[in-house]
C-alpha cells in the first residue's frame, strides 16, 4: 500500500517538476533573454506562438503520458495483491 | 449591431435552457440524482458538461478584453486556466473521486473527522462561489447592454432568474445534459466568426491589416513582460497569476461537484484528459479576438474592452452578416454566464442545503418536510448574495475578478487537498490553520481589489496577484501547525488514505462510504 502511493507520488511529483521548468522557465526566458520577446516564427511572434497555440498540445499528451503510467502502475497493484 | 436578431439568439440559448432543464425534471427524482446525477454520466458527456461549466464569462468575453488591452502576457490566463485541470489530474483528480464524498466539506470530514473543518470549508464554499458569481453577472449586464443598451441590472437579473429556476427544477442530471450542449454552443459561436473573417480575408475582402497588428515590431502591446496597459512587475504578476490559476483550478466548488459524476477514480482521470483537449481547442481563439480588435476596434482599448467579442463581427462586417455572427456570439455568451452560473449554484445550494438549511427546517417544520424542497430554498438563497453585490459594485474586469476566486482557491482548498491526499500525518489542527490563514490572506486581498484597490507599484502587484504569497503561506501554515499538533492527527488517517489511493478493481476494507 505504502508502495502504491509512493509510486504515485513519484509519477504526480514528475509532471509538476516538468511543467515547472517548462511553463515557469518561459517567463524567465522572455526576461532574462529580451530578443525571445521579439523573436518572429512563420510570420507570428514567439510568445504568441508558445502561448496562443503550442503549449495546448504539449500539455495534452503530458496528460495521456500521465494517465497511461498512472494506470500501469494501478494494474501492476492490482495483480500484485490478487496474487497474495 | 442588430438587436432584434441578437435577443433572438439570446433568447433561444435561455429557452433550450430552460427546456432541458424541465425535461430533467421529470426524469430528476430523488435526492441523489439532485445533486450528482446518481454517478452515472460516461466520460465524454461528462468532459463537455465539465468544460461547459468551466469556460465563463471570463474565458469567453474576459480573456480577450484583457490581452485587447494588456497585450501578451494576459495569454497567461488561458494557459493558466488549462493547466490547472493537468494540475487538478496528477494531485487530486481519482483520490477525490475515491473518496467517495459529494462535496468538498464531505471530504474534508471524512478524511479529518472534524465538524469544525467541515464548517469552515462550508463557509469558503460559499466564499469563493459568490466572488465566482459577480463577475458572470457583470458580463450578462454588460452583454445586454452592448446588445440593446438597457441598463446592466436588466441582464444580470435575467440570468440569476433563470438559473435559480433551472437548479431548483432540475438539480445536477438536467444541469450535465444543459453544461454539455453549452460548450459545444460557447465553441461553436466563438469559432465561426473567426473563420468567416480568415475566409473573407484570404479572398480579399479584407487584406489590410489582420496580422499586422501582432507584426508590428515597434508595438510593446505584442511583447510579454512590456507593461503594455500599465500593470507593473509583470514578471511578479505573472507567476503569480500561473500560481493562482494552476493551484486553484482544483479548489473550485463547482469544478469538484462535477467530478463526483464520475464512476470510478479511472474515469475520473481519463474525463480530465479529454477535458483538457476540449479547453485547449476553445482557448486557441480568445487571443484571435484581441489581435483582430487592436486593427478594427482600438476605440474599445481605453473603454469597454470586455465586449471586444461582442462587437467584433458589427465592426468588420457592416450589415446582415455581421448581426448574424454577432447573434452567434451574444448567444455563445449567454451560454456562458448561465453554465458557470449554474454549476456554481449547484454547488453552493449544496452546501447551504446539507449545512444550514436542512437541520433547520427539520426543526421547524417538526421534520414535516421534503428534503428537495430545502435544495430549492438554498438554489435561490445561493443567487441573491452576488446579486445584491453586483448591485452595489461598479464595472469589474470579467477576468481579474474571477482570477482572485481561483486565487482565494488556490490559498485554502489546495493545501487542503493535496496535502489530505499525499500526507498522511496532516493533523486536524493543521487543516484548520490553514484554511483560515490562507482563507484570511486572499479574501482580504480580493475584497481590496474589489473595492478599488491599491494605485500602482508593490502594493498593487501584491494585492492584484496574491497568490504567490497566500499559497505557500497557507502550505506553511497547514505543515507547521500539523508538526505542532501530532496528536490531533485524525485516527483513521491511515485507513483514508488506503481508501483514496487503492484501485476500486482491489478488495479491500474502504470504511464507511460518505453516504
Amino acid at each position: 500500500m505504502h508502495s502504491l502511493i509512493q509510486a504515485q507520488l513519484r509519477l504526480t511529483l514528475a509532471v509538476i517538476g516538468g511543467a515547472a521548468v517548462v511553463l515557469g522557465g518561459i517567463p524567465l526566458l522572455f526576461a532574462l533573454v529580451p530578443a525571445t520577446r521579439t523573436l518572429s516564427v512563420l510570420g507570428l511572434p514567439l510568445p504568441w506562438v508558445i502561448l496562443g497555440i503550442v503549449v495546448y498540445p504539449v500539455v495534452y499528451v503530458a496528460a495521456r503520458l500521465y494517465v497511461r503510467n498512472a494506470e500501469r502502475i494501478e494494474a501492476e497493484f492490482t495483480e500484485f495483491v490478487g496474487r497474495q | 449591431m442588430s438587436p432584434a436578431m441578437s435577443l433572438t439568439a439570446i433568447g433561444l440559448v435561455v429557452v433550450a435552457t430552460i427546456g432541458i432543464g424541465l425535461f430533467g425534471l421529470r426524469i430528476s427524482r430523488t435526492t441523489s440524482d439532485f445533486y450528482v446525477a446518481s454517478r452515472a454520466v460516461t466520460p465524454r458527456w461528462n468532459a463537455s458538461a465539465i468544460s461547459g461549466e468551466y469556460l465563463s464569462a471570463a474565458s469567453f468575453l474576459g480573456v480577450a478584453g484583457l490581452v485587447l488591452v494588456n497585450g501578451a502576457d494576459m495569454l497567461w490566463f488561458s494557459v493558466g486556466y488549462t493547466v490547472g485541470y493537468l494540475m487538478l489530474l496528477v494531485l487530486v483528480a481519482a483520490p477525490l473521486r475515491r473518496s467517495g464524498a459529494y462535496t468538498l466539506p464531505d471530504f474534508a470530514e471524512t478524511r479529518f473527522e472534524s465538524a469544525m473543518v467541515r464548517r469552515i470549508c462550508s463557509g469558503l464554499v460559499v466564499g469563493i462561489g459568490t466572488l465566482y458569481l459577480l463577475p458572470q453577472l457583470h458580463g450578462a449586464g454588460l452583454t445586454v447592454q452592448t446588445v440593446t443598451g438597457a441598463p446592466p441590472d436588466v441582464g444580470a437579473a435575467v440570468v440569476a432568474v433563470i438559473v435559480v429556476f433551472n437548479v431548483a427544477a432540475g438539480g445536477m442530471r438536467s444541469i450535465t445534459f444543459v453544461q454539455a450542449f453549452q460548450y459545444w454552443l460557447k465553441l461553436t459561436a466563438l469559432a465561426t466568426p473567426v473563420f468567416v473573417i480568415l475566409i473573407a480575408w484570404r479572398s480579399g475582402e479584407h487584406p489590410a491589416g489582420v496580422l499586422q497588428s501582432l507584426q508590428g515590431a515597434a508595438s510593446e502591446w505584442s511583447e510579454p513582460l512590456s507593461r503594455a496597459g500599465g500593470r507593473d512587475h509583470p514578471l511578479y504578476a505573472t507567476y503569480s497569476l500561473l500560481l493562482a490559476l494552476c493551484f486553484g483550478t482544483m479548489g473550485l466548488p463547482h469544478v469538484l461537484v462535477r467530478f463526483y459524476t464520475n464512476p470510478d477514480g479511472r474515469a475520473a482521470r481519463r474525463t480530465t484528459v479529454v477535458v483538457l483537449a476540449l479547453l485547449g481547442l476553445f482557448y486557441l481563439f480568445p487571443p484571435m479576438y484581441a489581435v483582430l480588435g487592436r486593427t478594427f476596434a482600438p476605440d474599445l482599448v481605453s473603454a469597454g474592452a470586455d465586449t471586444v467579442v461582442l462587437e467584433l463581427p458589427n465592426r468588420i462586417f457592416p450589415g446582415t452578416a455581421g448581426d448574424l455572427l454577432g447573434a452567434l456570439v451574444a448567444a455563445g455568451a449567454f451560454a456562458a454566464f448561465l453554465s458557470t452560473s449554474s454549476g456554481l449554484t449547484v454547488a453552493i445550494a449544496g452546501v447551504i442545503d446539507q449545512d444550514l438549511l436542512r437541520s433547520r427546517l427539520h426543526r421547524w417544520t417538526g421534520g414535516d418536510y421534503v428534503a428537495v424542497n430545502s435544495f430549492r430554498i438554498a438554489a435561490l438563497l445561493s443567487m441573491t448574495v452576488p446579486y445584491v453585490a453586483f448591485l452595489f459594485t461598479g464595472s469589474l474586469s470579467l477576468a481579474d475578478t474571477v482570477g482572485l476566486a481561483f486565487a482565494v482557491a488556490a490559498s485554502t482548498f489546495c493545501p487542503l487537498l493535496v496535502l489530505g491526499i499525499w500526507w498522511r500525518r496532516m493533523s486536524t489542527t493543521g487543516a484548520a490553520a490553514g484554511l483560515v490563514v490562507g482563507g484570511v490572506a486572499a479574501s482580504a486581498a480580493a475584497l481590496i481589489n474589489v473595492l478599488g484597490g491599491p494605485d500602482g507599484g508593490w502594493p498593487r502587484a501584491l494585492v492584484g496577484q496574491p497568490a504567490a504569497w497566500t499559497m505557500p503561506l497557507a502550505f506553511v501554515t497547514v505543515i507547521v501547525v500539523s508538526k505542532l499538533t501530532p496528536d490531533k492527527i485524525p485516527a483513521g488517517a491511515a485507513r483514508s488514505m488506503v481508501r483514496l489511493h487503492t484501485p476500486e478493481a482491489v478488495d479491500v476494507d474502504r470504511g464507511l462510504p460518505a453516504r
